[in-house]
């Protein structure tokens, strides 16, 4: 179980280098990413200005603020809460983000699928689980939203924020097709019967 | 008891950014007796970063969680209260929207055909609404509930038949557990509504999901079930945020309704552990905010 400070963007053997109960802190660059944000990104042929290749995405749509620019504003808006969102639903979406995009890592809360640990696999990716609900910390490890993209589909645009000490985040999909959730799953399923027994049920 | 629209839509506004800052002391109480518990270190760990969220969010003044939810109103209405009811509800609609404007929130409510999002937290039909009455004297009290989607969308109604009896019932909860495994935000509280017909058992269940924790079921029947059902869902070590350990359910509330003689429904609705309730009543004494 080791820890990793990584200044985004990692290279592929970096990433490959994380296992499952290993712990992340991120600095530098980390892009906010949600449903409809990649809806239109793989579903509807628009393209993002921003390079994601190497990089982090949070599943999040943060609460903001919007004030005058400025130097610690350069976009208008200022952070208010930022934290994850459930990752389940956006799948599908793994695979062409590290295709089309070359995403390393990404963030987020309940784990995601079969699909995504083959996509960390093939292409080099891991899965950090952030703890969701907690996002009144994870905003004081925000320094700044940077850059903003596709901001019609405001508050699921793709955020560009800079980040110090976010984390740590644990590792809970990796390159080797491990994930914690599995594990967790099966084992949970396994004492199913003995649940329902507790409960005087005839299965 | 005469009721000042203008202190209603105030109240709605204030409620909704109580809602999401503040969690009631019964949720905290909840956090330190899963802590004491919880056997697992992960989990453990993970109960930790939860707490002391908990406290961030109280001394940065800032939101718990950046979900803000599916804006909830829980309206009861005393007796001798003269108050204007369509008023009442367009007056708690515009709170909703100034909370969201003049926070500022993020609005986490669109249509559901062109996901246009307004960013007033209001859409049709929502808020939502809930209006009953009780039997005290003078008192009009307004329950908000930011209803999270992570816990929201893992919702599940099953038209059961009597012949499955009440075994229907029990599996399918610890079934809908394992479904949500960590998409639910656990430790939650699982809403469970038996009987009613198939609208009244999901909205039972929703009631159930939003009790304070250490309220039972009013019901000996449903009280047994939570009882059991808390015990059961706690041995599956789905654990916080589905990583593992002790602690997937802070508990199982049960709420029940009579149901047809050929009916045996049960549906299930988990609130996640940012269980944020903030009420505000009004008396001939004032407005009082609390939980």
């Amino acid at each position: 179980m080791a820890h990793y400070d990584f200044t985004m963007p990692i290279s592929e053997a970096q990433v490959r280098a994380l296992r499952v109960n290993d712990t992340v802190t991120l600095n530098g660059t980390l892009y906010g990413i949600r449903d409809a944000t990649q809806i239109h990104m793989f579903d509807r042929g628009r393209k993002t200005r921003f390079d994601l290749n190497g990089h982090a995405v949070i599943h999040t749509a943060p609460n903001v603020k919007k004030i005058e620019k400025s130097p610690a504003h350069p976009t208008g808006y200022a952070p208010v809460c930022i934290g994850t969102t459930t990752s389940d639903r956006m799948e599908r979406f793994t695979r062409p983000l590290m295709e089309q995009y070359g995403v390393r890592l990404i963030i987020g809360k309940g784990g995601l699928r079969e699909d995504s640990l083959s996509a960390f696999h093939a292409l080099g990716g891991a899965y950090l689980a952030i703890i969701g609900g907690t996002a009144a910390l994870e905003t004081t490890w925000i320094e700044a939203i940077e850059d903003v993209d596709l901001d019609d589909l405001n508050p699921e645009s793709l955020w560009k924020f800079r980040v110090r000490g976010f984390g740590p985040l644990l590792v809970a999909m990796d390159s080797q097709r491990a994930s914690l959730y599995d594990i967790v799953n099966d084992a949970a399923r396994g004492r199913r019967a003995a649940a329902l027994a507790a409960l005087g049920v005839k299965d | 008891m005469k009721v000042d629209l203008k202190q209603v839509e105030e109240a709605a506004k204030q409620l909704y950014i109580r809602a999401v800052k503040l969690l009631p002391p019964d949720i905290k109480q909840g956090f330190a007796g899963l802590d004491a518990t919880e056997r697992d270190p992960t989990a453990k760990r993970i109960l930790g970063t939860m707490i002391a969220n908990i406290k961030v969010a109280e001394e940065t003044d800032n939101l718990l969680c950046q979900d803000t939810g599916i804006p909830i109103y829980n309206v009861v209405i005393g007796r001798g209260v003269e108050v204007d009811g369509a008023g009442l509800k367009a007056a708690i609609r515009e709170g909703c929207a100034r909370a969201t404007r003049e926070h500022p929130l993020r609005s986490s409510v669109v249509h559901p055909v062109t996901r246009k999002n307004e960013h007033s937290s209001c859409g049709r039909s929502v808020p939502v609404i809930n209006f009953d009455f009780s039997d005290e004297a003078e008192s009009l009290s307004i329950e908000m509930v930011p209803k999270g989607s992570g816990s929201e969308n893992n919702s599940w109604l099953r038209m059961a038949i009597p012949a499955e009896g009440v075994d229907a019932i029990k599996s399918f909860v610890v079934d809908c557990v394992l479904a949500a495994g960590g998409k639910t935000c656990p430790p939650t509280i699982v809403g469970v509504g038996v009987g009613g017909t198939a609208d009244l058992c999901v909205h039972l269940a929703k009631v159930a999901a939003t009790r304070p924790l250490g309220t039972r079921c009013g019901d000996p029947e449903g009280a047994a079930l939570e009882q059991a059902l808390g015990q059961a869902v706690n041995r599956l070590g789905v654990g916080p945020q589905g990583l593992g350990g002790d602690s997937t359910a802070f508990a199982v509330h049960v709420e029940t309704a009579a149901t047809h003689i050929t009916m045996n429904p049960v549906a299930v609705n988990m609130q996640c552990h940012s269980a944020r309730r903030a009420r505000a009543t009004f008396s001939p004494q004032g407005i009082e905010f609390g939980y």
